[in-house]
């Protein structure tokens, strides 16, 4: 079942916590709602599961307008940030307590919680109590308790929040082969842009009550649509630019400029570099760490000498943390093993960093 | 062979620097021992040797041989439960407004239902004669309606009920505060009406703490003395719970008499203890638990 969401308006008291959000998910699409903290997705997430009251706006499930319905109207799938299990209940209690609600006879109660504890694998478990499971066990019933009334509609709060990381990650695949295999709609917020490329097929990027950026994973990292996005969305190097006849100058770098965004929240309105700013005015230029090069010697198109602070290693990554002494700026960039191996790289080394691509945003209009 | 590891393992305990010397600490207990024998022991054991002075006939003799002691106790045991279930209606209300919504005048509802606890029962049970005698608010209005509220029973109920209107909104508030919304919610998630959620989810996770309020307030309701005392009248026989049958058979020169009543009011305080208690040890724990779940959820956020 489809859902949308028009022009939905929140307050809590002076604070404006959802302004004029819309969104649409498709029929068994898997989406996540990413932000910061404070950026509205849970309150965006309980307002579509009619936890929460939208103060304007409608929700619509498929062609009905629920916005005025109740929680238990809406037969909707919730699994709370901390799986809110019922701690007098038994595992199997809990799973069946949606389904004793709605009064359903005993045999197929049973029947049916048998049949979800034996696909999260968890049969044994039936008679422990909440308080005898591990974290991720608990995560588990959560998900098959609110799965077990067959909601057409499965929403998740910051569902891995509470794990440590290793279990997440196994969580993480487990939910993306669930759903696969279930493709009941759902949607989940989470803080972490690892967690929401890896599982959804189209993620929310959300900022101060408002959608920034609506996108597959890779249009949105590919593309961000402003510089939020882009400074949200994993490390990024920020370079103050003089702009001079629609050329981005550092010190004695160009930046390369082959697309320019503006920060109205639609990826697609690119124009080229040649646009409206004028000389001298300077602005931001955006640079992600693989997308900078280093050199043991000076580029002929231009580049930055800085020292080596740190060398990390990371996988197949090595990550380097290095200082461009003249200009105080402190540059992240990533190589690849080989490059590492072929530079012989050490910390306090001068190396030649040029940019190979670059993102500038028009200024945020509200900030 | 077993005697040098004796010695090791039962020497004296090392004198530790946070200890204080041995004559301060048994110079305290002793202090503490004859305080409660004083105040205590020998009055609790003279109750019940004044109450069996004349033998162990005249005590039952006392007790339930006189139709205004047989009717104090019956009515004792009528009041006590009805201001105990009015008080867990109210207690529950008020707990859970103060715990689920954040509404105007909250914190002034959090002050109030303190106010019986820092008011004199007898400023208490004046406020009824006021409201409801007959130079009262309601009194004229009542009596042309034929109902009657002081010197009867409904006026002790709500003279009790109103002295021991606090025991189980602060037991429940902190408890309800700990366990957090989420479970409630989860249930109304899962297509559970308002009744169901407080049945099978709220209900059973305070059911301790409720258990705890509620013999806490039968214990106050049933010793009530100064709110009831002004509003009763001491009609015997009609309007005298077992603490004024007590006084009345005090003043009345009838000691064996009224120590027999005061000795089952006592009984009654050691099962009210004794079951106090056990549940108490239970309260403790599901608000431990309650707080313990809150912490790891809370520490568990990144």
């Amino acid at each position: 079942m489809s859902i949308s969401v028009c022009n939905v308006e929140k307050w809590f008291g002076k604070f404006h916590a959802l302004q004029n959000v819309s969104l649409e998910v498709p029929t068994g699409c898997l989406l996540a709602l990413l932000g910061p903290s404070g950026s509205g997705k849970t309150t965006l997430l309980r307002i579509i599961a009619g936890l929460e009251t939208a103060d304007a706006g409608t929700i619509r499930y498929a062609d009905d307008d629920i916005t005025h319905a109740s929680a238990r109207e809406r037969n909707v799938g919730f699994v709370f940030q901390h799986y809110a299990l019922f701690r007098h209940m038994t595992v199997f209690e809990n799973v069946a307590f949606g389904l004793r609600v709605r009064k359903w006879p005993e045999a197929k109660i049973r029947e049916r919680v048998m049949e979800l504890l034996r696909l999260v694998r968890l049969e044994e478990l039936a008679q422990r109590y909440p308080s005898q499971l591990s974290g991720g066990q608990k995560q588990r019933i959560a998900l098959i308790r609110a799965l077990a009334a067959q909601p057409k509609v499965l929403l998740l709060d910051e569902p891995f929040g509470a794990l440590d990381a290793k279990v997440r990650m196994e969580l993480r695949h487990w939910l993306r082969r669930f759903h696969d295999e279930l493709h009941v709609t759902s949607i989940f917020v989470t803080h972490d842009q690892e967690e929401a490329f890896e599982v959804a097929d189209r993620v929310v990027v959300m900022n101060r009550g408002r959608i920034e950026q609506i996108g597959t994973p890779m249009e949105v990292f590919e593309h961000p649509a402003n510089a939020f996005v882009m400074d949200f969305l994993g490390n990024v190097n920020v370079f103050p630019v003089e702009m001079q006849d629609g050329r981005a100058l550092f010190g004695p770098l160009e930046m390369p400029l082959p697309r320019f965004h503006t920060s109205n929240g639609d990826s697609s309105s690119s124009s080229n570099g040649n646009g409206s700013n004028g000389n001298g005015s300077s602005t931001q230029v955006y640079v992600r760490p693989h997308e900078l090069a280093l050199g043991r010697t000076p580029e002929e198109g231009g580049s930055l000498p800085a020292r080596i602070i740190h060398i990390t290693p990371a996988g197949s990554l090595v990550k380097v943390r290095c200082v461009a002494e003249e200009f105080g700026l402190v540059m992240n960039v990533d190589i690849t093993l080989d490059q590492h191996r072929e530079l012989h790289l050490k910390q306090g080394d001068i190396v030649y960093v040029s940019p190979k691509r670059a993102r500038v945003f028009m200024p945020d209009y509200a900030i | 062979m077993a005697e040098p590891m004796a010695k090791t393992s039962v020497g004296p305990p090392p004198p530790r620097a946070t200890s204080d010397p041995a004559w301060v600490r048994w110079g305290l207990t002793l202090l503490a021992m004859t305080i409660l024998t004083v105040l205590v022991v020998i009055p609790v054991v003279s109750v019940f040797a004044q109450a069996f002075s004349k033998g162990i006939v005249v005590y039952f003799e006392n007790l339930l041989g006189d139709p205004d002691t047989r009717h104090s106790i019956v009515l004792t045991l009528t009041v006590a439960p009805c201001a105990v279930v009015l008080n867990v209606i109210f207690g529950l209300a008020a707990a859970w407004a103060i715990t689920r919504f954040r509404f105007s005048g909250r914190s002034l509802l959090i002050t109030l239902i303190d106010l019986p606890f820092s008011v004199s029962p007898v400023i208490a049970g004046l406020v009824f004669v006021l409201l409801f005698g007959m130079q009262g608010f309601f009194g004229p209005w009542l009596r042309a309606q034929g109902i009657q509220i002081l010197f009867s029973t409904p006026g002790l109920i709500l003279a009790t009920t109103f002295v021991t209107l606090p025991f189980v909104a602060r037991e429940l508030i902190p408890l309800m505060e700990a366990l957090g919304p989420d479970e409630e919610l989860a249930a109304l998630s899962l297509g559970a009406n308002g009744w169901q959620i407080f049945w099978r989810v709220t209900l059973p996770n305070i059911r301790w703490g409720l258990l705890y309020g509620v013999i806490l307030c039968n214990a106050r309701a049933m010793g009530e003395f100064g709110a009831v005392y002004v509003v009763s009248g001491k009609i015997a026989g009609q309007t005298c719970t077992m603490p004024l049958q007590v006084e009345q058979l005090f003043v009345g020169f009838n000691s064996p008499a009224a120590f027999a009543v005061a000795s089952v009011l006592t009984l009654l305080a050691v099962a009210t203890l004794l079951a106090k208690t056990r549940v108490e040890a239970l309260a403790r724990q599901s608000m431990k638990e309650a707080t313990q779940a809150r912490q790891e959820s809370r520490g568990g956020t990144p």
